[in-house]
Formats: structure tokens, C-alpha cells, sequence
């Protein structure tokens, strides 16, 4: 920053920088912290590394230029939201087609097969041929409707309220709810499936 | 592929509640009306225990993604980059023009509070709330908060449901021990819906709730203690896109939280005001 001053000639004002300085600050001391939420997200919606990585890098700039209209969200519920956008806004540019098909409805009270829902045609046993516990559990989370794993990374892993998840996913706080019925039953289901005896529950 | 039979699913009336009861998400009297459930359903038991078991597969550490350092460097820069340029930009054009509309910018802030737009006062004092430390009084707040969305969200508005001043007073005798005076605000366009039991701040207290175009307002309402001298004083905060007002009044300390703008909550308390008995 003094650099480019520098190189210009000029000195910003001192109360500019002042203004400038102290909003950096900020945004470091709220919004930085939360990167690996960010990384982690994207990572789950997009389900690709790289393009994680150019999601989040976007979000944090967008975050940034909009540091002013930062609302009474929690910082993390705030950045996560801009994650969201960038994801949607890199799945358009990229023209991909939609990883699955909008959900099916369910209301939660028919009994459905869990593993029709899976997206990219995988099932629950090849899903489950992994090294590690947590890659399963990667796997399985990766594969499941885009609006159901949403609903359980936010909530499971950044232990979002329903209220901040609604304000994320855009959706009211009765449909967080809804969804996060399903995409537990969904999971536990696939889950004690593929690991008959893995995973007991005491 | 055969399927083997799904073990048995709760309750479909109470799947929401099981998610809501894990998540800490219920106020008191669900907690504990879905204690009593579980105590007496297997079904639900084991849903619930099936979701704990998610929970625990889930929330992993392994299988949170963390961000490669290289994506830290990359942001840092990016973030650098981003800051140098906006000090190097109003240098770089110091036109009468450029000059006009930075003071155009400056003075946005104070437009957006006066404005009509209920969205950008909010804004305006959510970011009132980011810059100051946090202060004492918070956490009421946070508990106001979650009492109200804790209210609309298990369906537990009220406990008596009446748009009857004289049926909801009476109610909260002998519930409670002061006596909320309760006004009918209808002609106003804030027709009363009812009133229930709520527990903030480590004490029971009354809710009335009113309604206006399909928005709700909690008014939350208990014995005016050391901070009486608040008399008829209010304030305006806005928190997780709410609105609150506090005041005092009688004795009695009042907070109004909806997620009505500043202009119309401000409406509702001074319609309150007035209709109270004098």
C-alpha cells in the first residue's frame, strides 16, 4: 500500500488510510478466521478442488467490497452466504449441468429409497470402499442432493442455528428443518447400509 | 437392488421436533414435552439416536476440508491487492466529479437511516452493532432473540390464543406475579393474537403477541428492576435482522422484537403507549 502511494506521487490522506486501515482490520479480525469454513463449503458444493479454491477466492474479494453492508448475521453465516453465491455463480459460468435433479417432494412422512437419491449413479456399497471412516463419510456427503448436503455440512460441520442456515441457503427456516429431517434419515440410512456392522448404533 | 426393510421411523408429527430437540433449537416446553414422548416411543428413541449417530460420523474433524495454505497466500494477496487499489483510486482521479460523488457516498450513510427503506436502517444499525465492543445487555438480547424465533418456530405462539384483551390478561393471573397490561391495538392495525409464558434472563416472564400483516411482534414484558431509571426511555437495536425496543414503563420493563422495520416497531410501541390506561 505505502509502495503504490509511493509510486503515485502522493500521500493518501492520513484520515483515509486511517478509515482504510481500520476497516482491514476488521474484516481481518472477522472475516479471515473463517476461511477454512469458506474452503470447506465450496469444497462440498462444488465437489471439486480446484474450483474451491477459485470460489473462494472470489467470495473473500466480493466479502471484502461488501464489508459495508455486512448485517447482523454472525461473521461465518455472513462469509458462507457470499460462498454460496460465488458457487452458484461459478456453476453457471461453467454451464454445468445441475448434479442432480431438483428433489424429488417428499414431505417426510412416505418412506423413500434412499438410494435413488444419489447423485452420479453410485451406490451405497462402492461409496463405502474406502480407506478411512472420514473419506467414506466424504463420499457419502458428496453424493447426496446438492440441497440436502447443504443443509448438513452447514449444520453438522459449522454448527450453524436454523435461523442462519435459512438466511445462507435462502430458503425459510421451516424448509432448513425439513430438509435437515431428510438429509439425516437419508444419510443414516445409506450409512447403516453400507457398513451393516461397522456402525452399530449402542 | 433389494432393499432391506427401513427400521421403524418416528413419528411423523414429531420428526421436526427431534431434529429441533437435537439441534438445541426448542424452547423449554418442547424440550420437555419431547423428553416425555421419547420416554414412552421407541420408534422416536431410535430415530433419535440414529441421528445422533449422523452427528457423530459427520462432525468428524477428517471430514471437514481445510483450506491448502496456498489458497491462504492466494487470499492474503488477493485481499492486498484489493486494499492498495482503493486507496490508489481516488488519486488517480481528482475530478470535481469524483470529489461530488464521494461526498454523495459519505453522506449515504445518514440518508439510509431517515430512509423509508426499512431494510437499509436495519443495515444501518446492524453495522452500529459490529463496530462497538460488545456490551453488557447482549446476551438479553440474543436470549430476546431467540425467544422470539424459538416462538414462531415450534409453533408455540401462544398459549392462550386470543384476540380478547379480557380473556388474555386474566390468563397470566396467578401465572405470573405482576399483571401485563394487555391493550387491544386492532383498530390500529396490530390485532392481538394471544399470550404465553416465556423464560428470560433466568425469570418467567409475560409475552404478548400481536400481529401485523403477517409479521409477529413478541413484546416481552416483567418487573422493572435496577434499571427502572429507563423510564419512558427506549431503545432501538437491530440483531439477526430483528428489531427491539425497549422501554420502561410503570415499573414494568417492556422489549418489542419483531421483524417489522424500525419505523412500524416504533409505530406499534407508541400506539401501545397511548392505548395503555392511564
Amino acid at each position: 500500500m505505502a509502495e503504490l502511494s509511493a509510486r503515485h506521487g502522493h500521500a493518501a490522506p492520513a484520515a483515509d488510510r486511517g478509515r482504510d486501515g481500520a476497516t482491514a482490520a476488521r474484516f481481518d479480525a472477522l472475516i479471515l478466521p473463517h476461511l477454512d469454513a469458506a474452503y470447506n463449503l465450496a469444497r462440498y458444493l462444488s465437489r471439486d478442488p480446484d474450483a474451491a479454491q477459485d470460489i473462494v477466492q472470489d467470495a473473500f474479494l466480493r466479502a471484502y467490497r461488501s464489508f459495508a453492508d455486512f448485517r447482523g448475521l454472525s461473521p461465518r453465516a455472513w462469509l458462507l452466504a457470499i460462498v454460496r453465491n460465488c458457487h452458484a455463480t461459478w456453476r453457471m459460468q461453467h454451464r454445468r449441468a445441475p448434479q442432480s435433479a431438483p428433489l424429488p417432494h417428499g414431505d417426510g412422512e412416505a418412506p423413500e429409497d434412499a438410494a435413488s437419491l444419489l447423485v452420479d449413479g453410485d451406490t451405497p456399497e462402492s461409496l463405502l470402499l474406502r480407506r478411512t471412516e472420514a473419506e467414506a463419510v466424504r463420499a457419502l456427503l458428496e453424493h447426496l442432493p446438492e440441497p440436502l448436503r447443504e443443509v448438513l455440512v452447514l449444520r453438522e460441520l459449522d454448527e450453524l442455528s436454523y435461523r442462519e442456515i435459512a438466511e445462507v441457503a435462502g430458503v425459510p427456516v421451516g424448509t432448513v428443518m425439513s430438509r435437515l429431517s431428510r438429509a439425516r434419515r437419508l444419510f443414516a440410512d445409506l450409512w447403516s447400509r453400507a457398513a451393516p456392522d461397522g456402525e452399530t448404533v449402542p | 437392488m433389494s432393499t432391506p426393510v427401513p427400521e421403524a421411523g418416528p413419528c411423523a408429527a414429531w420428526e421436526g421436533l427431534l431434529n429441533g430437540y437435537l439441534d438445541g433449537e426448542l424452547d423449554a416446553a418442547h424440550v420437555m414435552d419431547v423428553e416425555r414422548h421419547l420416554a414412552g416411543c421407541p420408534a422416536c428413541a431410535g430415530a433419535l439416536q440414529r441421528m445422533t449417530l449422523v452427528r457423530r460420523v459427520v462432525s468428524q474433524e477428517d471430514v471437514r476440508w481445510r483450506a491448502p495454505p496456498a489458497l491462504r497466500d492466494s487470499v492474503v494477496a488477493a485481499l492486498a491487492r484489493e486494499r492498495s487499489a482503493a486507496v490508489a483510486q481516488p488519486l488517480a482521479r481528482p475530478s470535481g466529479m469524483a470529489a461530488l460523488v464521494g461526498r454523495l457516498r459519505a453522506m449515504l450513510p445518514a440518508l439510509r437511516q431517515w430512509s423509508i427503506i426499512p431494510s437499509l436502517a436495519v443495515v444501518a444499525a446492524a453495522l452500529l452493532l459490529v463496530v462497538l465492543p460488545p456490551r453488557g445487555g447482549s446476551s438479553l438480547e440474543e436470549e430476546l432473540v431467540a425467544g422470539h424465533v424459538r416462538s414462531l418456530l415450534a409453533e408455540h405462539l401462544t398459549d392462550v390464543a386470543s384476540s380478547n384483551q379480557h380473556t388474555v390478561k386474566p390468563w397470566f393471573g396467578g401465572k405470573i406475579d405482576f399483571s401485563p397490561p394487555v391493550v387491544d391495538l386492532a383498530a390500529r392495525g396490530f390485532p392481538l393474537a394471544g399470550g404465553r409464558l416465556d423464560y428470560i434472563g433466568g425469570r418467567v416472564v409475560a409475552a404478548l403477541v400481536y400481529r401485523r400483516n403477517g409479521h409477529v411482534i413478541n413484546v416481552f414484558v416483567w418487573p422493572a428492576g435496577s434499571d427502572a431509571h429507563l423510564d419512558r426511555a427506549f431503545m432501538a437495536r437491530a440483531r439477526e435482522g430483528y428489531t427491539l425496543l425497549n422501554w420502561t414503563e410503570a415499573g414494568l420493563t417492556y422489549w418489542a422484537i419483531s421483524d417489522l422495520n424500525t419505523v412500524e416497531l416504533k409505530e406499534f410501541q407508541e400506539d401501545f403507549l397511548e392505548a395503555l390506561p392511564k
